[in-house]
């Protein structure tokens, strides 16, 4: 007898959930997006810029350890210190001193290298204009469901970013690479970190939609290095990014943690700069954020014994708007040549001055009047 | 008009100058002076910083452990250097392939012009040995040079053990990214000029040797060691090298750094700074600094075995260890790991240093002033002769003042053509030319004639045929076609003036303690020496401000600053002995002090000489 009853519970259970399940998919669908990119970039060389490629290699094994795949990073790093010669311990770069952690490991993948690292180089992948024989591990193939992170370190200033002690790129560019990727539709969301100094004046220019930023210190300020390791004789990593570094050890795939939380690592008293960030051109609320929606690579997965059939074209759940105000537009190219500006029409309305000519002669006549009235021999005077 | 072209604001203008010229340049010269002497006063001065970007905030603990070691490998080595009677070079080749470098010898011989007293050396013959410590993972594109000297008799013993000590220990690790020359030179000066020449296929001075069989690669920085003893009070830095060039100060603030850092008493000509440079006793210690720094720059020798290394763009500098009588010794682990720390910041240097200043002064180890801050010294000495030029000319080319004969005058005017000044200077030059070469060519004949040894002859030489260039006015003016005119002796005095000022602003610009101390000496004769000033007193004045002069008050001017003042005749010897020095400097190593005064200073002097005794 109980076992009947459970039987029929269960049999109406999963015929309840099976209907729901069909019901579902289109809200399964329509979540904001479907696969992570990292672009983590460390753009300074020589020894004693070792903390440059450190910063940037804990990044990466952040991200790497709460799942993107290295398919899905693009890792630029100008130089390469593990094999430096003046390493003492070849084939490790360190980001703890006392050489606690070995953030380059045996199964790190830099996909540009050395002098492959230029400006050049770094907005052809994030605009994806890249010659056809570039291999797979050195394009960015973000669609609109990608969320990207980039990360960008080394020596900078007021409006740019030094890249190998040669070339710059300024905050202009990056905001404008940023657009044609908004364009092209390259990216659903796109968190941007900067270690630098200076580093907020790089975020100043963004006009593109769903942009999130943050910087190390702020226009005027200067990133600091945080500890020198005795052994090596370099400074192993940036105080922002070390504190960066140790807020990620503590997330993990099925943490919850949001951007709220982000934005308070490492303050005034611990980095000595000021972080800032940016978040007015971001559609969503930081609060609801999530940290492994940028640095990890975490798939929404229902588990299902049910078949579903996908033979109907799948309804997309709109999503109620917060406010009032925020109204879902539809997509649309920007006008790539707005003719109506360029050609004008009627000439625009100028204030109206009398001719030149006019005054000109007015001029002459009110001199010949008072020459003639007091004499030539003024007109010495003159000349 | 402009102020130049309108013709009554330009005889304003002469009239001024011509007015108030010698007041001008009597003010000019005490402005230089005080200058000069403002240089040393704290204020004035810049800390000491690092430039260079690679050596800069990175610090390494430094670990050298066998200090213990290294003095015993040093007792082992004076103890064969006695058996061996010179350099032991199988004991050291043998060491140095015991602690895993490449060894490699270098001999040369040379013979001197004449005897060096002062190192009683003729013909010497020696052995280089040095040790290549090869980058374990570099390619060997750039070395750094550690060398110590082997000296006779019982000094730097234990600056070759902590040679070999260090040898030992950078051995050991593999963060070295240049290879490191661990040298053993021999003759001090003379076998690390054969080293260098052989190292960089380069035979400027005659000298014999046999080519080097391992090389590193170009030499980004070198320093040299020596230390006499096994505890040590304090560190003393040698930066002048020869023709008075300087290394780069990042290497001076290197060694501040580091002796910052580990605690060392370090000094600069060996006075230790001190902190009251508002007190006159204060103010007179960092005088006393710079003036021993300006006049070793300006004798144009090498200080140290470092001072060959500048010519060929390698930055160096010789640290030598002294041991007073202070309570507080350092041993010599303690040396050693400051070295190990030096080399580890030289290690970092992607580029050869260049960051920092190359031409400076420094009144005390932390201060310096650079070449933009002292010149404006010299600069005001040299107002003085342009001004005294401008003067000559504004009288050589106003109208001449009328006289009875009307028709002499215009003859007169024309003929002190170019003819009445080139004799006096053809016949100065010569003179400077006799100076030059009769001392050495003829010291056989001296020794022969004179009861004198080969030294003596040839700086007795040299001393008479100074003093036979005084009684030439007499002859030259019986030379001179038709006789001395006024004209004539301000021609001559326009040439020689601007002709001293060339000589003294190239000479400041390469070395400017000895522009300077050549301007200051030479710039008042040369602005006040004419025919009608008092024949006796005046002459008096020109010897006494004669360079050979100069030379001897600088040598009792040394000693005092030294706080080692001696009696006249032990002076008169040093003076000897320096001019002796200075022959040879030029003949072994290509010093240009010797010649720059012989040919070109001296000959300046005769002609004012001249101008004297005109008539």
């Amino acid at each position: 007898m109980k076992i009947l009853t459970l039987f029929s519970l269960f049999a109406t259970y999963s015929s309840g959930n099976s209907i729901n399940i069909e019901e579902n998919a289109g809200q399964f669908f329509s979540s904001g997006h479907t696969n992570n990119w990292a672009v983590l970039v460390c753009t300074s060389r020589f020894w004693f810029n070792y903390r440059h490629v450190a910063n940037t290699l804990s990044v990466y094994r952040s991200v790497k350890r709460l799942g993107i795949p290295d398919s899905h990073i693009v890792l630029m790093l100008a130089d390469d210190m593990a094999c430096n010669h003046r390493n003492p311990k070849p084939a490790t770069v360190f980001s703890h001193k006392n050489m606690e952690l070995n953030v380059y490991g045996d199964d790190v993948e830099v996909d540009y290298r050395g002098y492959e690292v230029t400006v050049e180089n770094f907005l052809r992948v994030l605009t994806g204009r890249l010659p056809p024989s570039t291999p797979r591990s050195k394009r960015l193939l973000a669609d609109d469901r990608s969320n990207i992170l980039i990360y960008l370190t080394g020596h900078g200033g007021n409006g740019f970013l030094k890249f190998q002690d040669s070339e710059e790129i300024s905050n202009v560019e990056l905001a404008d690479a940023f657009e044609q990727m908004w364009q092209k539709r390259r990216y659903n969301e796109l968190l941007f970190i900067i270690d630098t100094c200076q580093g907020a004046s790089m975020y100043e220019r963004f006009y593109s939609p769903n942009l999130m930023a943050l910087a190390s210190s702020q226009v005027g300020e200067d990133s600091l290095s945080h500890q020198p390791d005795l052994a090596i004789g370099v400074h192993l990593m940036d105080r922002y990014t070390f504190y960066l570094l140790e807020f990620l050890e503590d997330i993990h795939p099925a943490s919850k943690s949001n951007m709220n939380d982000l934005f308070k690592v490492c303050p005034k008293s611990q980095c000595v700069s000021t972080p800032g960030h940016r978040t007015d051109l971001f559609l969503r609320d930081p609060g609801s954020v999530l940290i492994t929606d940028f640095f990890g690579s975490v798939r929404k997965i229902e588990i299902t014994m049910e078949t579903i059939n996908l033979t109907d074209p799948i309804q997309q759940v709109e999503l109620s708007p917060v406010n009032e105000e925020l109204q879902i537009e539809k997509y649309s190219y920007a006008d790539q040549l707005p003719v109506s500006e360029i050609i004008h029409q009627k000439p625009k309305q100028r204030d109206w001055h009398p001719p030149d000519g006019f005054i000109l002669g007015l001029w002459t006549l009110i001199l010949l009047v008072f020459f003639k009235t007091y004499g030539m021999k003024h007109l010495k005077h003159i000349f | 008009m402009g102020l130049l072209s309108d013709p009554n604001r330009r005889r304003a203008l002469i009239s001024l100058l011509t007015r108030l010229n010698a007041p001008i340049c009597v003010v000019c010269y005490m402005a230089g002076v005080a200058w000069f002497m403002g240089l040393a006063f704290e204020p004035f001065t810049l800390r000491t910083y690092m430039s260079e970007n690679a050596m800069g905030s990175t610090m390494v603990e430094e670990r050298f452990p066998a200090g213990e070691k290294a003095l015993a490998t040093g007792r082992e080595f004076a103890a064969h250097k006695k058996k061996a009677g010179g350099m032991p070079v199988d004991w050291l080749v043998k060491t140095m392939q015991s602690r895993g470098l490449e060894v490699f010898t270098q001999r040369f011989s040379r013979t001197l012009p004449f005897p060096d007293e002062n190192k009683e050396r003729y013909m010497v013959k020696g052995t280089n040995v040095y040790g290549i410590l090869r980058a374990p993972r570099a390619s060997r594109t750039e070395a750094l040079v550690l060398s110590a000297p082997c000296t006779p008799g019982d000094n730097n013993n234990q600056a070759v053990g902590l040679l070999l000590g260090l040898a030992q220990y950078f051995r050991s690790q593999v963060f070295w990214a240049k290879d490191i020359i661990f040298l053993v030179n021999e003759h001090d000066l003379i076998g690390m000029q054969a080293w260098l020449e052989g190292y960089h296929h380069t035979n400027t001075t005659g000298m014999d040797w046999s080519p080097l069989q391992g090389r590193g690669g170009s030499i980004q920085a070198a320093l040299s060691l020596e230390l006499s003893s096994d505890v040590i009070t304090s560190l003393d830095l040698v930066l002048e090298g020869l023709n008075g060039q300087l290394p780069n100060l990042d290497l001076a603030n290197l060694f501040y750094a580091f002796c910052q850092k580990i605690g060392v008493l370090c000094t600069t000509q060996g006075k230790l700074q001190r902190n009251d440079w508002d007190s006159v006793s204060g103010y007179s210690h960092a005088v006393q600094t710079m003036m021993l720094m300006v006049l070793k720059q300006a004798s144009g020798r090498s200080w140290g075995d470092h001072g060959l290394f500048l010519r060929y763009h390698i930055e160096a500098a010789t640290i030598k260890g002294i041991n007073s009588f202070r309570q507080y010794k350092t041993d010599i682990t303690t040396i050693g790991r400051l070295m190990e720390g030096m080399y580890r910041k030289l290690n970092n240097l992607l580029e050869r240093l260049h960051q920092s200043y190359f031409f400076y002064l420094m009144p005390s180890l932390s201060h310096f002033v650079s070449i933009g801050y002292y010149m404006p010294a010299f600069g005001l000495l040299a107002i003085i002769l342009l001004l005294r030029a401008l003067d000559l000319w504004v009288q050589l080319t106003a109208p001449p003042p009328r006289t009875e004969d009307g028709v002499v005058d215009p003859e007169q005017m024309s003929s002190p053509g170019v003819l009445s000044v080139l004799t006096p200077l053809v016949i100065s030059h010569l003179t400077g030319v006799a100076l030059y070469t009769l001392p050495i060519r003829f010291q056989e004949m001296a020794v022969e004639h004179f009861p004198v040894s080969e030294t003596e002859a040839v700086v007795l030489t040299a001393i008479a045929v100074y003093t036979a260039g005084l009684a030439l006015p007499h002859n030259t003016n019986r030379l001179l076609s038709g006789g001395g005119t006024e004209q004539g002796w301000k021609v001559l005095k326009l040439v020689a003036v601007l002709y001293l000022a060339v000589l003294l602003g190239c000479t400041a610009l390469i070395n400017f303690s000895l522009g300077f101390i050549l301007a200051i000496t030479l710039v008042p004769v040369a602005a006040f020496v004419t025919p009608h000033v008092p024949k006796f007193l005046s002459a008096f004045i020109m010897i006494v401000l004669s360079p050979a002069c100069t030379l001897l008050f600088s040598v009792f001017f040394f000693q005092e600053l030294q706080e080692m003042p001696i009696s006249f005749l032990d002076g008169w010897m040093l003076y000897l002995s320096v001019i002796s020095q200075g022959i040879l400097d030029h003949c072994l190593y290509g010093s240009l002090v010797y010649p720059l005064i012989a040919l070109l200073v001296y000959p300046c002097w005769l002609i004012f000489w001249n101008i004297l005794f005109w008539k």
